[in-house]
Order: structure tokens, then sequence, then C-alpha cells
């Protein structure tokens, strides 16, 4: 027996995004506003980052699992529903969902939908890294859960591909659990060095070897020096993609770049009624900008609530390489705030250019190298001389 | 209910031991539990089927391309008959998509008669030749270039997994002991086979080799230099369950010199898979993947299904087949030695095992094995992992009977703690958090444990405790 349901705003995901947006909602006087979470505690990849930083610029030290509590808090103090071990698992209609939860199983009708499903970390097998498939291998967020929230043991030596903010907390995690960084892999020119740690840039894992468990990983340099690293453990970290299955189970239209759904700077979605926010649209930003995407997208959500009409899709915002992706990526609208941007590959200086059927839109230059891991943000101003009928608006680095 | 996994070994005597508990030696051992003998299931590994059994393409085949008049042939004629009753009597998922053979050349299309021909010689009427219009119109993702296809209906996709899990359940349950990382190191014969093992002594009257890649040494032990198994390496890249709906059927290549060559088929898991390579190995153990063979693999996918190659991977693996260089099984009973070799169970020994069950028994039999008062087994029923079929998560009477049906633990796989649990307590438990994975899929799916790795093994390890 399926129960059916009805709310006023359904949000899929109790991370910093869905919960900031539910919390404001709630406090407008939104109605009931429900958000689902499939995790046993609310909260999302802030439970398992143990380290400061939460905060933003007024409290710098805030801890993971504090900012996750407090934004779980505010969500309830302003009347949000948070329930926790329940997964949406599909769609029943345009704007319901299908729940499982021990409860049973629910058809929720909502009559805003927003999507907040995080993303993840790609691992060793979608990154398509050859060998065997021992014990020991982990992304950021396995490693962070196990040792953080399950107290389990990693090996003794390990060695973290990647040279981001995101690789140094793996090795601060493998550390707390007393296990040793013996190297740190990046295929990019350079990264971020954590004391202690050797550096290999310009280096790819080619092969993971060892049966039973990891014995070593075998790198090569790009200038054809290739060697074996011994170790019992290695976290792939980085390379974040949007949890995006719901979103293409219900047929929404994903962006190429970001491969989370296509939204305008509304968060509005291709599908009437569903909008996405946070890391679901991009892949990881700190959880403040996911927060500041929530945040930002209430007065769309109440604005739909109260019958606001759905725009046409609006002219597709597509960036050419080294960039990969931008956010949002649709224009229906003069944007509110800053747009994110990313490069595949580091940048020093660049200039960026905005343009639409060969007519220049914006130049500005970036002082500064510009890693790959750090989105630029590109102030809004000129997205009010998008022609709203006109064919993509283009973004090159240059 | 016997299973175990360390120390001494029982004392006293077999009737007879079977020596590998992959899909063949597990359906031998099942089907000699139907008789009033003492039986032992004996594997190097922590679990059954961590041989060859994980890891092949999962189909269940017709054997219209077995060479005609071979004893696979028959074997797998039969087998495809016997495991597609067990399977839906048991609760195994199989999905009967039906296969095209697709030409992509003129040599290939030319060669597509012969290969309907050779059906009919391998006893199976129902193949035919689809012109490309017609392959196109079911197959509409196809890349371009298709020249036509033969049409083999009766082709399946089954899990593997379970089957090996099903026989070996039902085989200790009526009575088998199984005994797990329990390496068979030398073997004197007699008027009892004495075999030395990495746990002790095994004393057995009759004795069953289906050691899988090492038959052949098994053999050796037992004074036998018939044949050599060669490991032939295949790699598999599966991708996401998003790619499931570009692609109806099994597409096999037309078979060249190295076996049956690159296909793509979707899973029973929902996922769709891209493989195998055929590459001879010296080392039985190199199940690794290669850079070299991923990349002959996405450039044939690529050909084959082109937006395949868009989709996330979720696993990248490989399997050892047991290559012999004879175009056959090489099953070969040595009656005064009561002891039945069962070797180079080739690329097809998942469809055949039941029929090689039921002939190695004949040939036990033959060689004087008492078989009177065989009786009926107690059916099994497997949890399901198909995704054609009901799963717990959606199940809402399942889930008001026992809450723990509707807590999802990994969620890309959507299994619950409910499924998680029972594997836990299973008659054949894992031996591993990889066993667990191929009892319940916890841990397979796009995210590869970022989620609930750390989850599902801390419930692996209470259970242990
Ligand atoms: C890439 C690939 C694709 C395939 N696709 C298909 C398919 O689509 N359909 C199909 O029907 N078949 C397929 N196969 C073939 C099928 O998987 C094999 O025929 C089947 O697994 C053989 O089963 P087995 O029990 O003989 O060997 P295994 O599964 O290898 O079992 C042998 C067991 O013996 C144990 N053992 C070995 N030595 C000792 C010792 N000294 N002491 C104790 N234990 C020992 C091993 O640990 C192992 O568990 C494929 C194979 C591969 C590699």
């Amino acid at each position: 027996m399926t129960r059916d349901r009805t709310v006023d705003v359904l949000v899929v995901g109790a991370g910093p995004a869905g919960l900031t947006l539910a919390a404001r909602l709630a406090g407008a006087g939104a109605g009931r506003v429900e958000v689902l979470e499939r995790e046993q505690d609310a909260g999302g990849a802030p439970r398992h980052c143990h380290h400061g930083g939460f905060g933003g610029l007024l409290r710098p030290w805030l801890a993971g699992p504090a900012y996750a509590r407090l934004a779980v808090e505010a969500a309830v103090a302003a009347g949000a529903t948070v329930r926790t071990g329940v997964t949406a698992t599909g769609w029943a209609g345009p704007l319901s969902l299908e729940t499982t939860s021990p409860a049973g199983l629910e058809r929720i009708t909502a009559r805003a939908v927003v999507l907040a499903t995080g993303a993840r970390e790609r691992p060793r097998s979608a990154r398509l890294v050859p060998g065997s498939r021992p014990a020991g291998v982990l992304t950021t967020g396995e490693l962070q859960q196990s040792v953080h929230l399950y107290g389990q043991e990693v090996g003794r030596r390990a060695v973290v591909v990647g040279a981001e903010p995101v690789a140094r907390h793996a090795v601060r995690t493998l550390r707390r659990a007393g296990a040793e960084a013996v190297a740190q892999v990046t295929e990019h020119s350079r990264g971020i060095a954590v004391p202690g740690v050797p550096l290999l840039t310009a280096t790819t894992v080619v092969e993971l070897r060892g049966r039973g468990r990891l014995s070593g990983v075998a790198v090569r340099h790009e200038d054809g020096r290739s060697g074996v690293l011994a170790c019992d453990t290695v976290v792939f970290t980085g390379d974040w993609i949007p949890d995006h299955e719901l979103a293409r189970r219900g047929g929404i239209a994903l962006d190429p770049g970001t491969r989370g759904p296509c939204v305008d700077a509304s968060f509005r979605t291709s599908a009437p009624g569903v909008f996405a926010v946070g890391n679901a649209l991009h892949g990881v930003e700190r959880a403040a900008a996911a927060a500041a995407e929530g945040a930002a997208a209430s007065a769309a959500v109440l604005a739909r609530l109260s019958g606001a009409p759905w725009p046409e899709p609006g002219p597709p915002l597509v960036v050419r390489a080294p960039l990969v992706w931008v956010s949002p990526n649709r224009l229906t609208g003069t944007a509110g705030r800053p747009l994110l941007l990313r490069s595949g590959e580091p940048l020093t200086g660049p200039v960026v250019t905005v343009a639409q059927d060969g007519r220049l839109l914006w130049r500005r230059r970036f002082p500064g190298r510009v890693p790959p891991w750090r989105s630029l943000r590109l102030p809004p101003g000129w997205t009010d001389r998008v022609d709203r009928g006109g064919g993509p608006v283009v973004v090159t680095a240059g | 209910m016997t299973v175990t996994v360390g120390g001494g070994l029982p004392g006293g005597q077999y009737d007879v031991t079977v020596v590998g508990a992959g899909v063949v030696g597990s359906a031998v051992a099942r089907e000699l539990a139907r008789l009033p003998l003492r039986i032992a299931l004996v594997d190097a590994a922590d679990d059954v089927g961590e041989g060859t059994s994980k890891a092949n393409t999962a189909i269940l085949h017709t054997g219209f391309d077995a060479v005609p008049g071979s004893l696979e042939s028959r074997l797998v004629r039969e087998g495809q008959r016997l495991l597609s009753a067990y399977a839906a009597e048991s609760g195994i998922p199989v999905e009967p998509l039906g296969a095209l053979l697709v030409a992509w050349d003129e040599e290939q299309r030319a060669a597509l008669a012969g290969l309907a021909d050779k059906a009919v010689r391998n006893g199976y009427r129902a193949a035919r030749i689809a012109l490309p219009e017609e392959v196109r119109a079911r197959e509409p993702e196809l890349g371009p270039g298709v020249l036509g296809a033969l049409d083999v209906p009766g082709e399946s996709v089954i899990c593997p997994w379970t089957t090996t899990l099903a026989y070996a359940t039902q085989a200790v349950r009526s009575g088998v002991d199984l005994h797990l990382n329990c390496r068979v190191l030398d073997a004197i014969s007699g008027d009892v086979h004495t075999l030395t093992t990495s746990r002790g002594p095994l004393r057995t009257r009759y004795l069953v080799n289906a050691a899988g890649l090492y038959a052949d040494a098994i053999d050796r032990l037992l004074g036998h230099a018939d044949f050599t198994v060669t490991p032939r390496r295949g790699q598999l890249i599966v991708f996401d369950e998003f790619a499931r709906g570009l692609v109806r059927h099994i597409l096999l290549p037309v078979p060249g010199a190295l076996g049956k060559g690159v296909l793509v088929s979707p899973t029973v898991y929902g996922k769709v898979m891209l493989g195998p390579t055929a590459e001879d190995l010296d080392d039985k153990t190199d199940t690794g993947s290669t850079a070299a063979g991923l990349a002959v693999l996405r450039e044939k996918g690529r050909r084959i299904l082109p937006a395949l190659l868009d989709e996330e991977v979720t696993a990248v693996y490989a399997g050892l087949r047991a290559a012999t260089g004879d175009e056959d099984y090489a099953i070969r009973s040595h009656p005064a030695q009561r002891y039945v070799t069962v070797g180079g169970i080739r690329s097809t020994g998942l469809t055949a095992s039941m029929a090689i069950a039921a002939h190695v028994v004949e040939l036990l039999a033959d060689g004087g094995l008492p078989v009177a008062g065989a009786r009926d087994l107690e059916p099994v029923r497997m949890p399901n992992l198909g995704e054609a079929f009901p799963r717990p998560y959606r199940d809402a009477e399942l889930i008001a009977r026992d809450p723990e049906y509707g807590r999802i633990v990994c969620h890309c796989e959507r299994v619950t703690r409910g499924e998680i649990r029972d594997a836990l307590a299973a008659t054949v438990p894992p031996g591993s958090p990889d066993g667990l994975r191929r009892r319940t899929r916890a841990r397979g799916g796009r995210c590869q444990g970022f989620h609930c790795g750390a989850a599902v093994r801390a419930l692996f390890e209470e259970a242990r405790r």
C-alpha cells in the first residue's frame, strides 16, 4: 500500500543547500515545507568533514558536524519538516516523488520540488584506473565517513590522488586515523602540497597492484619516468559529479559541462516547478556557497508558489575549452548574483569574455592564478544585455 | 548445515569430495546432495564462486555457436534448459532478451549464413538472418554501418552470483559440508584418496576435480597430464543504469579467431556491460585490467553503441577463462581411480553447469559410486538481485512486515538493511565485503562506496564479531 500525501514544497536532500532553502521558505510562510534525507542523519557532506572553515567569514573555525547541526536546527526552528532515512526513488508525476522509508512507500506531491542532492567523487572505476581490485581503495567521502562516523581502521601507508583542498582533508583524515600519507599524486603541473607529504606533479596513476589488499600504486611522470609507490591504501580525491539520478529519471535537461541539471539564474530547471540548488548543480563548492544558492533560490520558489509563470528556456550558456562549465547555464532574466565558472586546467591571469551571436557582452582579466578546483565568480551585470531570443551565450578564457 | 572457514577438517571419510566451489563444482555438489552419501565441497577461497564464476559475461547461452557434435554443445543445450527452469524455481534473475549477432563488414555479413546453419546443427532452430533495416529498428542506438545480424531469440542474461550461491546453499542445506579457505596441496590415491589441504588432511572415496583454472594442477597430483589450462583474460567495463535504455538485446559480435569477441549486453542488475577482451596469459592470478585492454574495449564499444561511452562507468573487472587449446570441455573419468576431472570449462560453464553436474554424477556411477536412493531436494528461494523483478525497497507489504526492508543503506543500488542482514545470516554467508556485494549489490553502484562504503563495512564487521 502506497500512501499519498501533499505538501507545498518538497526538498530532496538535507545538506547545506536544501536546509538553508527550507529554512528560508518555512520562515517566509511558504506552507508545509518538507525536506527528505536518505541518510540516517541530516546535514549532508559536512557531517563527515571534521575540519574548520564552515562558518564562513564570521566563524571560520566552525567544523562540519557543528555546521550541519546548526543548519538542521535552523530549518526545524523555522518550521520545516526534516525527515531522515527517507529516499526519493523516482517520479510518480511531474511534481510527485515516490519514496521509500522504514515507514513504507509514499507518493508525495508538491507545488514545488527542489533537488538538493549534492555531489560525489568519481571512484577509481569511473576514472578507468587499471589494475587489480584490492581492498584499500577509497574516495575522500568514504575515507571521512569510515574514520569520523564509524571509527574504522584504514591502512598504514596511503597514497592520495589529487592535490586540491579535498586532498588536503584526505591527508588530515588519514593522519587522524593513524595512517601515513606517503605521497600525493596529481596530473596537473602544480598542486597544493601538504607539509611532510611528497607531491608528485604531472604524474598519472597507471595501475593499482595487490591481491586481497592493495600493495602499491604504479605511477608515470609526464616525461616517461615511472615507479611504484608501496602503500596499502589509495584515496581518489576530487573529480566531483553531481548526484543527478533523480534529475535524469525525471527527464530533466542536464548541462553537458556540469553534468547537473541545467538551470537559469533563478535555479529553475527545464521542468516547470522543479528547482535545483547546491552541489547537485555543479559538483563541489564550499558549504557556504551551496547554502547561499539555497538562500538565493527562495525568492523564485516563493514566486512559483504564488503563481508566477515558468519562463521559456532562454539561450544556453556554453563554455569553450579550457573552461569546463558555467553555472547557471541558461538565461531567462537578469542574474542577481555572480555566475560560477570553472576551468579544467590551471590558468594564469585569464581574460574571460562573454559573447552572443558575435556580440561582445563582457570582458575582464582575472589577476593571479586560477586553479582548476576553484570557481571564478563572474559579476552578473552583463546578463541584462543578453538577447532572450538569441543564440547561445559563449564564455571563453584566453 | 555445515560451512567451515578455518581450523581442522572433520575426521572420518567422505564418500565424495568435490574440489572447487565455482559454479561447476557447486552444481556437482548439489547434484550429489540428492544421494544418501557423505559429501564435501572444498575451495581455496574464502567464498563460493570466487574464481571465474564471479567475473564472466553472465549470458545464458543457447549453444547455437558451439562446435557441433561436441560434449560442450550437448551440455550447453541441456544446461540452458535445466538452468532456466531452476532459475524460475529458485528466484535467480534471468532476462530473456534475445541476441543479435551484428555484422559490421562484408566478411562478417557473409559469415551469418554459416552461423545460422551451425545453429541448426547444434539443435537450435530459432535463429534467422535479419536485414539491416530490421536490426536498426530493433536497436536504434547502434553505430553506423550495420550490414545485418543473426537473430538468436533464445539467448538470455542471468545473475551468475546467485546461481553459484543457490547451488551451494541447496547443497549445504541438504547435508553437504562446505569447507572454505581449504586449498588442496597434494593428493595420495589408494583405497581412499588422502588430500593434503591447507587445513589438514581430508579422506575421500571418490574425488571430483572442478578446480577451474587449477584443474590441470590437481590432475597432475592424481597422475594425469591430459591438458594444460591457459588463463584467457577477459576485461569488462560496466556502465551505469542510465545506459540501460540504449540497448534492448544482447549484441554479440560475429566470432573471430580468439573466441566470442566483444559484446554489449544489458545485465540483470539494470546496467550495460562491454567486453570481454581475450588475452592468453601465463599467470592464473592476473585478474587485473590494463590500460590497453580498456582502450580496446572503448574503441569497440564506440563503434557498436556510440552513446554508451558518454555514460558513467560503475565497474571495471577481469575474469580468466580456463582455455585448454582444445575446442571442447576436458571432462575425463578415471573409473579405476574413482576420480573425475571437470576441466577446460571454458566460456560456457555457467550455462552448462547443471548438465555438467548430471553428466559427472553419471560418470561417477559408471565408476561404481552407489547412486540408489536419490531424492528431490528441498527447493531454495534466493533473494532477488534483478532489476526486472520486484526488489524489496519497492515492496510495501514486505516493508510493513519488516521495516528493515525500507531502510536503504546502499543508495545507488537501493539495497536495504534487511537484505544485508539476511545475507550476513544466510546458509552460506559472505567471506568479505565483496562477497556481500555479490549477494546484495551493496556498494556495487556508481559511487562505489562514497556514500555507503563505511556503513556497509560496519554491518559486515558487526556480523563477524
Ligand atoms: C570474461 C568471461 C566471460 C564469460 N561469460 C560467460 C557467459 O556469458 N555465460 C556462461 O555460461 N559462461 C561464461 N563464462 C564462463 C564461466 O564463467 C565459466 O565457465 C565457469 O565459471 C567455470 O566454472 P568453474 O566452477 O569450472 O570454475 P571457477 O569458477 O574458476 O571455480 C573453480 C574453483 O576452484 C577453486 N580451487 C582451485 N584450486 C583449488 C585447490 N587447489 N584447492 C581448493 N580449491 C581450489 C577456486 O578457488 C575456484 O573457486 C565466462 C568466463 C569469462 C572469464
